[in-house]
């Protein structure tokens, strides 16, 4: 083994797991689709072929059209930039939360701590999804919204998470050192500390990105997240439930892709967290 | 464990009362008033309407209003449908969805823990591979896909069962509950295989093998004890989840539970009724929580002392 021998290491193991090498193989291609939607899309996404109507998959349109006569793969395609990018940019705000509160907590200690995490545990405790609700309620339904409130509500977990690793790491050697050279606390978190737990970091901000996506699917089924002419995979579906009696293609394959997403997430998150920590893959 | 439970109770007061507080100020900080919706109304109903709900009154002094009258149990009156109080819409929407819930999760503690238990036992096997692979479906197919799909399956194609409504038609309870369900079912199953994976490999059952009882009294008697910890630490936050799902659910098959009510009010904004049910749901979940601790306390001798 050559230097930085844990990522290579774990990059060895998660190579050997085929389910998280399928799981990252069909996300690349996703996120790939996603970036490259208007280029490879067949039509544009608003694009309305009144005569058509609803029709079933064909070679003109391989997923068939929606009722308004709009391409459903390109739909799919320009959704998921949308879920997608919920399901990173939300994840993203939640791990800068997180990362920040569970540093701080586990490296200060005593009375800082547990009010930190006193905070963390009363929130577990409520129902956030109503909160959201009530925030797209008040301050209508936009975007940039909808990544904060979930990543508001995402980061508890995290916090915990990297305040348990903290508090393992603190009275380490190397801290105590850098702690004994008069190191601030910002560059003791950003040099010192933050690289040591960036493994569960990530396996963590895997797991969470599906279940932000399964949040934002949820509003916005619900009416409440992605507004038209905007869609999601969760919009997508929402329409596809409305007319499945008669056009069921319209709900099947958005949610085959939504599954295969969340799959393929799960997957690659569970193989890295295994990959990363051999000490758990036996659950 | 009288000690803790009091602890937590008085704990669980002051934040309930924070939230109320920050969720009636949140929604007084909304824009637009409950009256501005669809049709213009004349100044002078606006002022009578105002007067009415006591909206002239300053913020300060609704807030006291409001708080006065939620310790006596009255959330107010709703906005939008005249004459009827928050309370009494919460009365009548509540048995449903507990009706619902209640099934729900009685259906996934049968299929998870029996499937848990299984594959925890059958390690290795068929029947531990197809079991986690169902649970894997049902984790990561979302209800509010999972819904539309059975409906499309037994209500449509097979025509074999109602598709939607509640307590109406015979067998119409059947897919609700199956579809909120599902999922939780699926997590404990994961869960329960876990728990007794655990528990199998310990000492005590070993000896407990060793004393020559039979399979059935080491299963039932000693591992599960211990291995369904980690179920009944579940139930607490998986009271939330059902509530979530319930929004979902009860959507879909039409049901006139709570959780319709609130995405109904949430679309009208019939902001009292919004607090109300906030409020209401926060108080429901802190009590859950509580009560699955509890319980989990209760069933881990190791932790009965403290």
């Amino acid at each position: 083994m050559k230097n930085n021998s844990l990522w290579s290491d774990a990059l060895y193991r998660l190579s050997r797991n085929r389910a998280a090498m399928l799981g990252g193989f069909v996300l690349i291609m996703l996120i790939i689709c996603a970036v490259l939607a208007p280029w490879i899309a067949p039509y544009s996404y608003s694009f309305q072929d009144l005569n058509l109507g609803a029709s079933p998959p064909s070679s003109d349109h391989l997923l068939g059209t929606d009722i308004l006569g709009r391409d459903l793969l390109s739909r799919i395609l320009y959704g998921a930039r949308i879920s997608l990018l919920v399901g990173f940019v939300a994840t993203a705000v939640a791990l800068i939360i997180g990362v920040c509160w569970g540093i701080v907590a586990g490296y200060m200690g005593g009375r800082v701590d547990s009010i930190m995490m006193r905070i963390v545990d009363v929130l577990y405790g409520l129902p956030f999804i109503i909160f959201i609700i009530l925030l797209m309620v008040i301050f209508g339904r936009n975007l940039w919204l909808l990544f904060g409130a979930i990543g508001a509500v995402e980061w508890l977990t995290m916090a915990r998470i990297v305040r348990g690793q903290v508090i393992g790491l603190k009275n380490q050697e190397f801290v105590l050192s850098a702690q004994a050279m008069g190191v601030s606390n910002l560059s003791m978190f950003r040099r010192h500390l933050l690289p040591n737990i960036l493994g569960p970091i990530a396996v963590y901000a895997t797991l969470t990105i599906p279940q932000v996506m399964l949040l934002e699917g949820f509003l916005s089924f619900l009416g409440l997240g992605i507004q038209p002419p905007m869609s999601s995979w969760g919009t997508l579906i929402k329409d596809g439930v409305e007319s499945m009696e008669e056009y069921s293609w319209l709900l099947i394959y958005p949610g085959i892709t939504f599954t295969i997403t969340l799959f393929a997430l799960n997957f690659f998150g569970d193989g890295l967290r295994d990959a990363l920590d051999p000490k758990t893959s036996d659950n | 464990m009288i000690t803790i439970f009091f602890k937590r109770i008085i704990l669980a007061i002051p934040v309930l009362f924070a939230v109320a507080s920050i969720t009636f100020f949140l929604i007084k900080i909304a824009p637009g008033g409950p009256f501005d919706a669809d049709k213009a109304v004349s100044p002078q109903v606006l002022k009578n309407l105002n007067e009415a709900y006591n909206l002239d009154a300053s913020n300060w002094e609704q807030y006291v209003d409001y708080m006065s009258g939620l310790v006596q149990g009255d959330l107010g009156p709703s906005f939008r449908f005249p004459g009827r109080s928050v309370t009494e819409m919460i009365a009548t929407g509540l048995p449903v969805t507990f009706e619902l819930a209640f099934y729900a999760i009685l259906l996934a503690l049968f299929m998870g823990i029996f499937l848990g238990v299984l594959a925890a036992l059958k390690r290795n096997t068929f029947l531990d591979f197809i079991p986690m692979a169902i649970a894997m479906i049902g984790i990561c197919v979302p209800t509010f896909l999972m819904g539309p799909l059975l409906v499309l399956i037994f209500g449509i194609n097979l025509e074999l069962l109602p598709v939607s409504g509640w307590g109406q038609l015979p067998g119409d309870k059947i897919l609700p509950s199956l579809t909120l369900g599902f999922a939780y079912a699926a997590y404990i199953a994961r869960l329960s295989r876990g728990g007794m994976l655990e528990v199998l490999n310990q000492d005590f059952i070993r000896t407990a093998r060793a004393k020559g009882l039979t399979e059935r009294m080491v299963v039932f008697k000693h591992a599960m004890q211990g291995g369904l910890i980690p179920v009944v630490s579940f139930l607490g936050p998986a009271i939330a989840g059902l509530l979530a799902g319930s929004f979902v659910v009860e959507t879909i098959f039409q049901i006139p539970g709570l959780g319709r009510f609130y995405v109904e009010a949430a679309f009208n904004r019939d902001y009292t009724m919004i607090l109300g049910t906030t409020i209401f749901f926060s108080a429901m979940i802190v009590f859950f929580n509580l009560l699955s601790d509890l319980a989990a306390l209760w069933l881990n001798p190791r932790s009965r002392d403290t």
